[in-house]
């Protein structure tokens, strides 16, 4: 059953109908991902405040269900938390596709971290690992972009 | 040998994935291989197997000998004039960057033009690039119609006195469309323009004779010919062998070597640096046998019957959207599915055993233009059959009961 694990409902969700598709208003930092091997674009949009913490972000992009579903998922988690708490979701998301470990931050509810965690079925296809991580590693490189 | 019985030939294709009979549609990336090639490879390892040319014990002899034979078959085969014209390399990609360095270094200068179509696989652009990039040549491509063919007046247009060279496709990896390769041709001849053809979807489902097609060069990509992996083959006409420099250095491809000077030999041996791929290339013998025990008539009638087959059960479905419908065509359909990304579409495909390739199949240039970033593609072999796309149809249905569409 692991296509099942794979195409979960929420993803399907997610990747029919992405949240936060589009630049965000008075965005002040972005960055690209393309993944050549598949010819998938992403663009992270974010707002970053004083003290670098996400006032606002969103995403363009094409690319397959399980790649929009993970942008859609990322900003969605992401939007509003401090830096670090940041930081520590998108290190834990990287850590559980890499090595299957839990999602253990705790300013995150249950249901944000089930749905997170829907993204794990992603290891049992390592060909479609980078669809899932690309976004966050783009959105990491955004993050850090602005001092 | 029947064609109906050649599923059996292909050990891989006993195989089962997760309990289900492997499909195998992804033969335009690379073929499956017949047991008598595997075979021959493992033969040649356990009793035959020596570096080729160099020494003169026994097996270095007789391993020369085989591969000098394969080479001798393969110029039978596209009916080449001499066996000089057929130069090892250790692929198509190869084969295509051999000639747009040699043929480049001599004859490319500032503002010389290359003459692309928008169909070619990276393979055939990207090594002219460097050209570009190199010299300050100048690349054109000859459009494509909405059907996915390039006509020979879309490459006659783009002709000028600065034309040096026409590199295109024999037949297209991701519409399946054949290009009019003699009239090209002859076109070029008219112009005095030598004419590459990258023969790697062409060579191993059309029948082949590079004399008359007439063309300078013809790159082979031997692991799609149902061959091992590592070799290609460049087809190259002698009096371009004759004048082109080497394209790279090292053992096997010198004539005498001083201090102050060093002096080459002819072709091949002046295109073959250094050791190699000795069992491959005695390997792919076995494939050209295979093929020639078929028959290339009956592979051709065989693929055409399944791939129509395929198009017509696939256009059934309503959500199916076949990319390009050329006249003249291989057995290759590429397609999408309204709502479902082509690497979905692979993925789930995958766990019905069905393999196919998704993605832009190396041809960006093409994507671009009908601005679809991917695409998902069945391509036929020798060995598919009517049960196999009965298959991938019936995956392709249960993509859609996943997304619900």
């Amino acid at each position: 059953m692991e296509l099942k694990e794979l195409y979960q409902e929420i993803i399907l969700d997610h990747g029919k109908n992405p949240r936060n598709k589009g630049r965000c208003n008075e965005f002040n930092s972005d960055a690209e991902g393309y993944n050549p091997l598949c010819g998938d674009k992403v663009h992270i949009y974010l707002k970053v405040g004083k003290y670098k913490e996400v006032q606002d972000s969103s995403f363009e992009g094409e690319g397959c269900a399980i790649s929009l579903a993970s942008a859609s998922i990322l900003t969605e988690i992401i939007k509003g938390k401090d830096y670090n708490v940041a930081k520590k979701i998108i290190e834990d998301f990287l850590n559980m596709i890499k090595n299957e470990t839990k999602i253990t931050i705790n300013s995150l509810s249950d249901e944000q971290k089930t749905t997170l965690m829907s993204l794990s079925g992603v290891k049992q296809f390592p060909m479609r690992v980078k669809c899932a991580t690309m976004a966050w590693h783009t959105f990491n490189t955004a993050l850090e972009g602005k001092k | 040998m029947n064609i109906n019985n050649v599923k059996s030939e292909f050990p891989i294709l006993q195989e089962k994935l997760k309990g289900k009979p492997l499909i195998y549609l992804d033969s335009a990336n690379s073929a499956q291989k017949p047991k008598s090639v595997i075979d021959r490879i493992s033969k040649f390892y356990k009793k035959e197997f020596s570096n080729i040319g160099r020494s003169v014990h026994k097996l270095a002899v007789t391993a020369t000998n085989r591969f000098e034979e394969t080479r001798d078959l393969v110029k039978k085969y596209l009916n080449a004039k001499s066996r000089e014209e057929i130069i090892f390399t250790k692929n198509a990609t190869e084969a295509i960057n051999l000639v747009a360095s040699s043929y480049g270094e001599k004859f490319i200068q500032k503002d010389d033009e290359i003459l692309l179509t928008e169909l070619e696989h990276h393979a055939n652009y990207v090594p002219w690039h460097f050209l570009r990039e190199k010299k300050g040549a100048i690349i054109k491509f000859a459009k494509c119609n909405d059907k996915g063919e390039v006509d020979v007046d879309e490459i006659k247009k783009l002709i000028t006195s600065k034309t040096k060279m026409i590199a295109v496709t024999h037949l297209s990896n991701v519409t399946g469309a054949i290009l009019p390769i003699k009239k090209i041709v002859d076109l070029a001849k008219t112009k005095k323009i030598p004419v590459l053809v990258d023969g790697c979807q062409g060579a191993p489902h059309l029948p082949l004779d590079v004399q008359e097609l007439g063309c300078d060069f013809y790159a082979i990509s031997c692991h799609k010919m149902y061959g091992p992996t590592g070799v290609g083959i460049l087809y190259a006409k002698k009096k371009w062998t004759d004048i082109l420099p080497p394209y790279q250095g090292g053992g096997g491809m010198i004539e005498e070597v001083k201090k102050e000077s060093i002096t080459f030999p002819e072709s091949p041996t002046k295109f073959e640096a250094g050791t190699l791929q000795t069992a491959e290339v005695v390997g792919f013998s076995e494939s050209i046998r295979f093929i020639e025990n078929i028959g290339i008539k009956n592979i051709m009638e065989h693929e055409k019957k399944i791939t129509e087959y395929g198009i017509e059960k696939l256009k059934r479905n309503n959500s199916v959207k076949i990319i390009g419908e050329p006249k003249d065509r291989g057995s290759i359909i590429s397609f999408t599915i309204k709502g479902i990304h082509p690497h979905d579409i692979a993925t789930i495909l995958d766990d019905d055993g069905v393999a196919i390739r998704a993605g832009h199949h190396c041809c960006q240039i093409f994507h671009e233009k009908i601005g679809v970033a991917a695409t998902a593609r069945a391509s036929i072999g020798i060995y598919n059959d009517k049960d196999d796309i009965d298959m991938l149809c019936k995956a392709i249905d249960n993509c859609k009961k996943i997304f619900k569409i």
